[in-house]
């Protein structure tokens, strides 16, 4: 039992914590601001590079607020009791990361002030149009999940919810690897290989993100978790990690045997030099193999171990986003195939991009808004997962 | 009660009669009536400006006389050629009096074309 | 009883399409009178056709032209707007050398315009493919899916415009054919500029311009035309 002195103690520390996010998420409105006052120029994106950090961290958050919701649909599709006593706190999760994720999103345009024109103006070409409707789809659909779960009378629309949401994450993670599948002329990108992709590294980024918060759900309330729910959920972390590695490295496989292709791939696998080093070292060997060994290794893999693994899983995400994004820009167009170029434009030259405070700040503001409201949550509902005495299913 | 209205009516009417008199007196330049009365004006410029302009842009359909230029070329100040460029140029006395963020010359030229093109004749 | 009501429909509609007839023309002129245009036709397609032979190697006379007539500073850093641009190519295999101007391609289906997510990408009824800087909101989709990297975001608050040119910080812009000179009836001012006459500008879909009998009697292609985007620039001798 904690003592009256440990929960005063802990209540100033939740207060001291979503103060630092605040200020976090303070930070990230300054940069907004400045961004707005001198223009983008204070970012490091520029005619090349023409999306920089931002994306990264709110293509981060979007897919992973996606991928989360596969522990919520393991319990309410294919109904696994265990995952089903954490389908709230991961539909929680989802809320909060799509709400950081958009916001970034959103604030990082040339004119955030006129974003009511994306609602009144709709070309249904754009599949940046088609996931304006998708998250905001999402959205609603999640709380709607929520309420399913949360509110007892509501209970036995869950099934049908729980199905809608599932359907329509998968939907939504395929319409994020759209917005790069249908860029045709890029070298990184044009490939219907993405969407897949997109979808399975969301299972694996969403369930890291997922046991980051668990286990300090668990410390933070003094709780164990059961060793055998920790197994199954650790082992489907290393099946995840597996998978998304196999995405990723057919990708680059199937681009490495199209000749016109290789260009781009001894890029960004040999001589992409910070590109290059972020793939090898950190999406393959902090993102893939440290944790599978976290995991897997006889004698590892506690709850410490896992919970570390899972954030050396998210290092990794942003690791290869960056590569595949700014990465993925850098790399010269090839508008004369056959011909080497030059020009004042950059043509036949690798872009270069530096992240400017401002946008890293605005990528961490996003996180710390995520934050708040799961913090929050957290705190004044019910979202701690209730197992009962644990049965195999 | 009846009373209690009439004074708040009297208030209204000071309120509006101080208003008056510190309302925006801009320089309207060249001035002159082209497309309708002022009042009339006053109140339905952002419709046709609205208007033009999606019909310009989209469309080439280009309608000199309701044009944003061409109610430059007439109401920029004669001292400084501009419609923005002092608190009390055309288009900022009102807009500022009535608090209404102008977007039109984040993108537009604020000048009169023709003192534009002597300027930059080189 | 349907049989009268469908003989007054059709008199009801032959009356107004009279009425119709009667007073376009005075619509017409009373538009005129006011100095409206017809705006873009629908039949015409604008296009470039660029002789890279005559294209001479270090002259920018088509830049800077450009640069004056539509406001742009000239810089080159990395966040400066390049409406065109002129690019030295070196085939890999023959050593060839060449030199040509780069700019929008204003395609016939352009990518641009597929992906802009509120339709401020848009081609003109003419086929020139323009940003409505009222509806761009800046999220350089497009600048992702243009093929020819044609295309600019403006980094930095912009001062003192052509009043004919507006420019804003937080759009994204491109070449537009120089669309303000082409509704007042004069070219695009690369193509006035050029010394040796190599763009030619002109109507495509009119057999008779210049541009199309040219286009008829010479080998000339788009650029990645594996794209089967149908540029409205045409390139000789590449």
């Amino acid at each position: 039992m904690p003592t009256l002195a440990s929960l005063h103690f802990k209540n100033r520390i939740y207060y001291v914590l979503l103060a630092v996010a605040g200020l976090v998420a303070t930070a990230g409105m300054f940069a907004v601001h400045m961004m707005e006052e001198h223009g983008h120029i204070i970012s490091g994106m520029n005619n090349q590079i023409v999306w920089g950090m931002p994306h990264v961290f709110a293509i981060f958050l979007i897919v992973a607020a996606s991928g989360v919701l596969n522990v919520a649909s393991i319990g309410s599709v294919f109904g696994k009791a265990i995952y089903k006593a954490r389908a709230p706190l991961a539909s929680l999760l989802s809320l909060a990361m799509l709400a950081g994720g958009l916001t970034v999103l959103m604030l990082d345009l040339g004119r955030p002030d006129r974003i009511i024109v994306a609602a009144t103006n709709y070309n249904v070409t754009s599949v940046f149009a088609w996931n304006v409707i998708l998250y905001s789809g999402m959205f609603s659909l999640v709380i709607l999940y929520l309420w399913t779960m949360m509110e007892r009378r509501m209970n036995p629309w869950n099934k049908a919810a729980g199905l809608a949401v599932f359907v329509w994450r998968f939907v939504l993670t395929t319409g994020t690897g759209l917005i790069f599948a249908f860029l045709t002329a890029r070298q990184a990108y044009g490939s219907a290989l993405l969407p897949p992709m997109f979808i399975v590294l969301s299972f694996a980024w969403g369930l890291a993100v997922f046991h980051v918060v668990q286990s300090n759900i668990y410390s933070w309330n003094e709780k164990v978790l059961n060793p055998d729910i920790l197994k199954r959920q650790k082992n489907l972390l290393g099946i995840f990690i597996i998978g998304s590695m196999y995405m990723v490295a057919t990708y680059h496989m199937t681009n490495l045997y199209f000749s016109h292709q290789t260009g781009f791939e001894h890029f960004i696998l040999r001589d992409g030099g910070v590109y290059t080093n972020l793939f090898w070292w950190g999406y393959v060997l902090v993102g893939n193999i440290l944790p599978l060994v976290l995991i897997y290794f006889p004698g590892l893999g506690k709850m410490k171990c896992v919970m570390f693994a899972s954030l050396l899983v998210v290092l990794g995400a942003f690791s290869l986003l960056y590569v595949f994004i700014i990465g993925g820009q850098a790399y010269p167009l090839n508008i004369f195939p056959g011909f080497t170029v030059s020009s004042t434009f950059g043509d036949g030259q690798i872009g270069s991009y530096i992240p400017s405070k401002y946008e890293i700040m605005l990528g961490f503001g996003g996180l710390a808004i995520a934050f708040i409201i799961t913090t929050v949550s957290v705190r004044v509902l019910n979202f701690m997962p209730q197992d009962k005495p644990y049965i195999s299913d | 009660m009846r009373l209690f209205a009439s004074l708040l009516l009297c208030c209204c009417f000071t309120l509006a009669w101080a208003n008056d008199s510190s309302a925006p007196k801009p320089d309207i330049g060249k001035g002159g009536q082209c497309v309708k009365d002022p009042q009339w004006m006053r109140k339905n410029h952002m419709h046709l400006l609205k208007h033009q302009r999606d019909e310009a842009v989209r469309k080439g359909i280009r309608d000199d006389q309701i044009s944003l230029k061409n109610c430059i070329e007439c109401h920029a100040s004669i001292k400084d050629d501009s419609v923005i460029a002092r608190d009390d140029s055309f288009c900022v006395a009102c807009h500022r009096y009535e608090a209404v963020k102008i977007d039109c010359f984040e993108c537009h030229s604020g000048t009169r074309k023709t003192a534009w093109l002597q300027r930059n004749a080189k | 009883m349907s049989d009268v009501n469908s003989q007054r429909r059709n008199f009801l509609k032959t009356s107004l399409g009279a009425a119709a007839v009667a007073i376009a023309p005075g619509m017409l002129l009373f538009q005129v009178a006011q100095g409206k245009s017809d705006g873009a036709d629908a039949k015409v397609r604008w296009g470039m056709l660029i002789d890279t032979a005559q294209c001479k190697p270090g002259c920018n006379d088509c830049v800077t032209a450009c640069n004056k007539e539509n406001g742009l500073s000239g810089g080159i850093a990395v966040t400066d707007s390049q409406w065109i641009r002129k690019i030295d190519l070196k085939d890999i295999s023959t050593g060839r050398e060449i030199s040509l101007p780069m700019m929008c391609q204003h395609c016939e289906n352009p990518p641009c315009v597929d992906v802009c997510p509120t339709a401020a990408s848009f081609k003109r009824p003419d086929g020139i493919v323009l940003v409505d800087k009222h509806r761009c909101i800046g999220c350089r989709y497009c600048m992702m899916a243009c093929p020819y990297k044609a295309r600019s975001f403006v980094h930095e608050p912009i001062h003192d415009q052509n009043p004919d040119v507006p420019r804003g910080k937080g759009t994204v812009e491109s070449c537009t054919f120089c669309v303000h000179r082409l509704d007042e009836g004069t070219q695009p001012a690369c193509a006035e500029a050029c010394p040796n006459k190599a763009i030619l500008f002109g109507n495509l879909n009119d057999p008779e311009s210049e541009i199309s009998k040219k286009i008829h009697s010479v080998a000339s292609i788009q650029i990645r035309a594996d794209l089967q985007l149908n540029t409205g620039v045409h390139y000789q001798g590449l």
